[in-house]
């Protein structure tokens, strides 16, 4: 019974689970602002002086704070040093440091303070570098669904080309097989090359390229693939109907590829999504890439952290979507 | 009377690792329009390949085919085939997969005629409640039946069968046997069917043509069947030569296709008897 009911919800639960774990090792390694006593420490005592004068209650605040700088408990020490407005007394003796495995790490609370503006406000437009998150996503979008779109109509029929014809296949192999693996980043240099001459669209242009050229291989290969699997029965019916060229490639081969299309269609969203961040980095552009790269070059190392979310849950979704698309083609 | 469909030393060769082989050598047919033919002979002798150059799908290494007074070159929809698996595209519904045929041969009828030529053949092979279903909805004895309709709605000069009941249980077997039984004789459409299954060659044909064992398959006997028609399964297994001719059939799979220069000639001399039971389950498709 009690087992049941677990074995109901652990598609909740483990992956909770798993994913406090993840945020648990995050805070443990990151960095977090404390207060420590300044050195050098045997000038201490005489500080202390300093601060009996300054204050009648002075000795009795001190052994408060004293122990609690020691022990790091920063928080307390402000409010409790804001709240018997003592801060201008205690601060000249305490100063702010990172301390933790890997200090410039934000942890946990960092990240959501300083992340919380552009959660909060999601479409703010602050400036060209400093708009709400979902703004950025959203102007990454639109430079994916561009390029993808870009990626598709050129890899759709290069793909039935390639299932087609043995001869093309052979022709075009080893050209696909060795660009198959440049990076985004070394197409991207090419791109602004290329459309050295647009001027103020070049950076567009080039990221456009780089998106479309890498994002379209396994749409090109699928297709491929999904053509030369199209059952000879199939091909026997077109034959004995004798369907005209244009009715055989859309009433029999298209449908009869479109499972494979659309798998490859998926691994193609999700690598101009990838090539998304690169793209914009190098170029500069708004979006969360560029947002990213901005943000790190500014050492505000939480936004980094959120961009990396925000990329992630985004493709996440794309890919879901995808999917959906995709099984409801390969029932048909 | 004149021949309708004239097979004249049609050969056939495959490439194969030991060099080109001959799979079907000389083979010589004559149909009259109006019969039902069947073919029949062990597993891999190349049944299928005649019957595939027959609808232009094989290429013919050698020899030619007439159909109704004209060489044949390529497929076409002069010829309804009706394959072992159905080959009904899975995205279209039984009526479209019909219709998509209908549309190519009657493209010069309106819509609604279309859509009643349609509608009549697949009602009339008894999917009248089933016909806007997808094949995937469908049991394997009824996209059969949606295979047969979609050859006999194009009016074929002739129909092309190549062990469309192969994959059915004998009952759904019996059934289209009927239904396509019924559909010919009604709309006189020659017919050539390859079958393993001798009760179902008897039962439907009017010559069975035996195929000798490949390589090199040629036709190696030829049976008449007169039972009258129309047939009743029944009457037809009652009939006084029904054992005769199938225990033919049966000495003739079993003896004679392995050795075809000691072939005897059809009622030429009584046959030994033979245990049907036993000849018979050796005769099931591998
Ligand atoms: N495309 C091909 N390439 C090479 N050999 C082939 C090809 N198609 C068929 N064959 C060979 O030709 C021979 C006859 O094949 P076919 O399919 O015509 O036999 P069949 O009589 O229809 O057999 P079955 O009763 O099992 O359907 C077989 O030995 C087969 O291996
Ligand atoms: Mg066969």
């Amino acid at each position: 019974m009690n087992e049941n009911w677990l074995k109901k919800i652990d598609w909740l639960i483990l992956p909770l689970i798993g994913a406090m774990v993840c945020i648990g090792l995050w805070h443990a390694v990151a960095g977090k602002k404390t207060y420590v006593l300044k050195t050098p420490a045997s000038g201490l005592e005489e500080m202390h002086a300093g601060l009996v004068q300054a204050l009648p209650n002075g000795e009795e605040v001190w052994k408060k704070v004293k122990p609690l700088v020691a022990e790091g408990k920063t928080e307390q020490v402000k409010s409790f040093a804001n709240g018997t407005k003592i801060w201008e007394a205690v601060e000249p003796f305490v100063e702010e440091k990172r301390v933790g495995l890997i200090a410039a790490l934000p942890n946990v609370g960092e990240a959501w303070q300083s992340s919380k503006p552009y959660i909060a406000e999601p479409f703010a437009k602050r400036g060209e570098l400093d708009q709400g998150i979902l703004r950025f996503t959203w102007l990454s979008l639109i430079l994916v669904a561009k390029g993808y779109t870009l990626a598709l109509l050129i890899g759709t029929p290069i793909g039935f080309f390639l299932g087609l014809s043995k001869s093309f296949t052979k022709m075009t192999d080893p050209i696909i097989q060795v660009l198959r693996p440049v990076s985004p980043l070394a197409w991207l240099p090419l791109g602004m090359v290329l459309f050295l001459g647009a001027g103020k669209n070049a950076s567009e242009l080039a990221a456009l390229f780089t998106i479309a050229i890498c994002a379209m291989w396994p749409t090109v290969l699928n297709t491929a693939v999904g053509v030369r699997a199209i059952p000879q029965d199939y091909l026997n019916v077109a034959k004995v109907l004798k369907l005209s060229r244009w009715k055989t490639l859309t009433k029999v081969m298209i449908p009869a590829t479109l499972p494979y299309m659309f798998t490859g269609f998926r691994l193609s969203l999700g690598i101009a999504w990838l090539v998304i961040v690169a793209a914009e980095m190098l170029t500069g552009r708004p979006g969360v890439g560029g947002f990213l790269w901005q943000e790190y070059n500014a050492l505000i190392y939480e936004h980094i952290i959120l961009c990396i979310l925000t990329i992630g849950i985004v493709g996440f979704a794309l890919d879901r979507l995808m999917s959906v698309v995709e099984r409801r083609f390969k029932t048909a | 009377m004149s021949n309708y469909v004239e097979l004249s030393k049609l050969n056939k060769t495959y490439p194969s690792p030991k060099g080109p082989q001959v799979i079907v050598k000389d083979f010589d047919l004559n149909i009259q329009k109006g019969e039902f033919v069947t073919l029949i002979g062990h597993s891999g002798c190349g049944k299928s390949t005649v019957l595939s150059m027959l609808a232009g799908l094989n290429e013919i290494t050698d020899g030619g085919i007439i159909l109704a007074g004209r060489e044949l070159s390529g497929a076409g929809p002069d010829r309804g085939v009706v394959f072992q698996s159905p080959s009904l595209l899975p995205w279209m519904t039984a009526f479209e997969n019909v219709m998509l045929g209908v549309e190519q041969v009657f493209y010069t009828a309106s819509k609604e005629e279309r859509r009643e030529i349609v509608e009549y053949y697949l009602t009339v092979v008894g999917l009248g409640d089933a016909m806007h279903k997808k094949p995937a909805e469908l049991s394997q004895g009824m996209r059969q039946r949606v295979g047969i309709a979609r050859a006999f709605a194009l009016k074929p000069k002739m129909l092309l069968l190549d062990e469309p009941f192969g994959m059915l249980d004998s009952l759904t077997r019996y059934e289209l046997q009927q239904v396509l039984i019924e559909l010919w004789r009604k709309n006189k459409i020659t017919a050539l069917m390859v079958t393993h299954d001798v009760d179902e060659a008897l039962f439907l044909s009017d010559r069975i043509v035996c195929m000798t064992d490949g390589p090199e398959a040629e036709v190696g006997d030829i049976l008449h069947v007169n039972f009258p028609r129309p047939r009743e399964r029944k009457a037809v297994m009652e009939h006084p030569d029904y054992y005769k001719l199938r225990e033919h059939l049966i000495e003739f799979l079993e003896v004679h296709a392995h050795r075809k220069d000691s072939m005897t000639p059809v009622n030429s001399k009584p046959y030994p008897p033979v245990s049907a039971k036993t000849k018979e389950a050796e005769l099931i498709p591998v």
